[in-house]
């Protein structure tokens, strides 16, 4: 059973602010740990990494690679298949623009779900611009299940772990036997589900998973690309640069080993630092209780909104947020409103465009959750939209 | 201990087993790009035993030192002894602290000589215990 009022208290933000944050899908607070490890970084060891012989530039070389165990060890993967990139999309514009243009050519399938966020849609349609590949949507119905069809010559399946809009979380495993008995790879973006529930890519047996550090209690600027390592070893590199590189001559180069050879420039050293506090944080609560208290969240949430008259909730939501319409109201006027009184809630397509198309709306308003979240948070949200609603008119 | 003890400096200056390996059965030039080293071993082998070998280098002390201690080891193993070597017998024969910053100089001699007999990466080599 979690101590949420202990939890809370470790998130100065929530502290220090009249702040009811229902906002994490779009990026997580984060714990004194991780604002800790940061600072201790920045005050007591900052250096470059793998690039000097003096004793700072190892402790920050072991940290950053130490940052690099914890990720694998979070997600079942072994520690050269984690490259650390810039965020989620980093990661997914990685796969597209090496592991997609070395193996895909004009006229390959690959097939993605309308889900998806832009950044597990944009990268594939840059490469469909650029060599012509062709993108076969999977639908869903009206609950936001995936119709799922056979991946009959697909070559690579993209799919969310858990949907930014509807909080539907698709069969992964299901998909990843399909997607494997049809020959087909398989990318699952992991932005939303990695915060919410245990990830084991070695039981999943995907090909590739991304996330970001932000969205499970990190700082920005660093995500994680998992893959396979044969995968990783036969993909070109990315990005050129110091780091990536074997040799430099006049005439060429040659690549360094995975996973240094996605990893061009200095990396995120600080933001993968304070990821790995985030992760160790993060561990201390089982999976067990975080998933019973957030799964209570979005019941309460589900009950206390259908209160309000002229709702409707899109999908039927299962992890880690709820969005919905109302009548009459668009969701900017509503998200600004409450705004004002402390309560933050999202508005608009929340960078899934063709999904609000399929549902036929232009924009919802979503209500997100951590594991620092309370019922008291959701019910003052309710109680703010219903009073908006009264400025409104509505 | 320090790293710069008694006997690596004394391999340094005085590497033993240093030749070009004319006759070798096989030779392998292996390097670590980050920081220059560079290693070539050249092995006679009969009968799958190591019967001989040579060597020629160019680095820091610990990754010539650590080639020149390497080779009093090898005659008379066989090939499939010499790829079960791991890092951590590498770093028992060198005696010294090897720490994150050196341990691919100390087992550059552990990766050139494991490719002179098949071609593998560092991940086989050295870190796959490290998974």
């Amino acid at each position: 059973m979690l101590s949420i009022n202990e939890i809370r208290r470790q998130f100065p933000i929530l502290g220090s602010n009249e702040v009811i944050y229902l906002d994490s899908a779009a990026s997580a607070q984060k714990p004194q740990a991780v604002l800790d490890a940061v600072h201790r970084f920045y005050t007591e060891d900052n250096a470059n990494v793998h690039r000097g012989m003096h004793a700072l530039a190892e402790k920050a070389t072991v940290d950053y690679e130490n940052a690099r165990r914890a990720v694998a060890t979070f997600i079942g993967a072994a520690k050269h298949e984690i490259v650390f990139t810039s965020g989620c999309t980093g990661s997914i514009n990685l796969v597209a623009k090496t592991w997609g243009k070395a193996n895909l050519k004009k006229g390959d399938t690959i097939a993605l779900s309308v889900l998806e966020h832009h950044s597990n849609i944009v990268p594939w349609q840059q490469l469909a611009e650029e060599i012509g590949i062709i993108l076969k949507w999977i639908d869903i119905d009206e609950d936001g299940t995936l119709l799922l069809d056979d991946f009959a010559n697909v070559k690579l399946v993209c799919i969310t772990g858990c949907s930014n809009v509807l909080g539907t979380t698709p069969d992964l495993k299901l998909i990843v036997e399909k997607a494997h008995a049809a020959g087909a790879k398989v990318l699952v973006d992991a932005a939303q589900l990695v915060v919410h529930e245990r990830i084991d890519v070695a039981n999943l047996d995907c090909d590739f998973l991304a996330f970001s550090g932000h969205k499970l209690y990190g700082p920005t600027g660093v995500g994680v690309l998992y893959g396979k390592r044969e995968l990783l070893e036969n993909m070109p590199a990315f990005m050129g640069g110091g780091m990536m590189i074997g040799h430099v001559t006049k005439e060429g180069f040659t690549t360094a080993e995975i996973p240094s050879k996605f990893e061009a420039g200095t990396p995120p050293i600080a933001q993968a630092i304070g990821l790995h506090a985030a992760i160790d944080w993060l561990s201390k609560y089982s999976w067990e209780d975080i998933q019973k208290h957030e799964q209570q969240l979005i019941n309460t949430a589900i009950e206390s909104l259908k209160s309000i008259k002229g709702l409707r909730i899109l999908g039927l939501p299962q992890t880690g947020c709820v969005s919905f319409v109302i009548d009459g109201v668009h969701p900017h006027d509503l998200t600004e409103i409450v705004g004002r009184n402390g309560v933050s809630l999202r508005a608009g397509h929340h960078c899934a465009e063709p999904l609000h198309e399929r549902l036929g709306v232009n924009a919802s308003t979503r209500m997100s959750f951590g594991i620092y979240n309370t019922k008291e948070d959701i019910q003052k949200a309710v109680q703010e939209i219903k009073a908006a609603m009264q400025i409104l008119k509505i | 201990m320090d790293l710069y003890a008694e006997n690596i400096l004394d391999h340094y200056r005085d590497p033993r087993h240093k030749g070009t390996g004319d006759g070798a059965t096989v030779s392998k030039e292996e390097d670590n790009p980050s920081c220059g080293d560079r290693i070539t071993a050249h092995l006679w082998i009969e009968d799958d035993v190591i019967t001989k070998i040579e060597w020629e280098g160019a680095g820091c002390a610990i990754s010539q030192a650590a080639m020149s201690i390497f080779t009093e080891e090898l005659e008379g193993k066989t090939t499939t002894e010499v790829l079960k070597i791991k890092k951590e017998d590498v770093y028992e024969l060198l005696g010294v602290p090897i720490g994150p910053r050196r341990f691919k100089c100390a087992l550059l001699c552990l990766h050139t000589v494991k490719n002179a007999l098949a071609p593998q990466s560092w991940l086989e080599t050295v870190e796959i215990a490290d998974k």
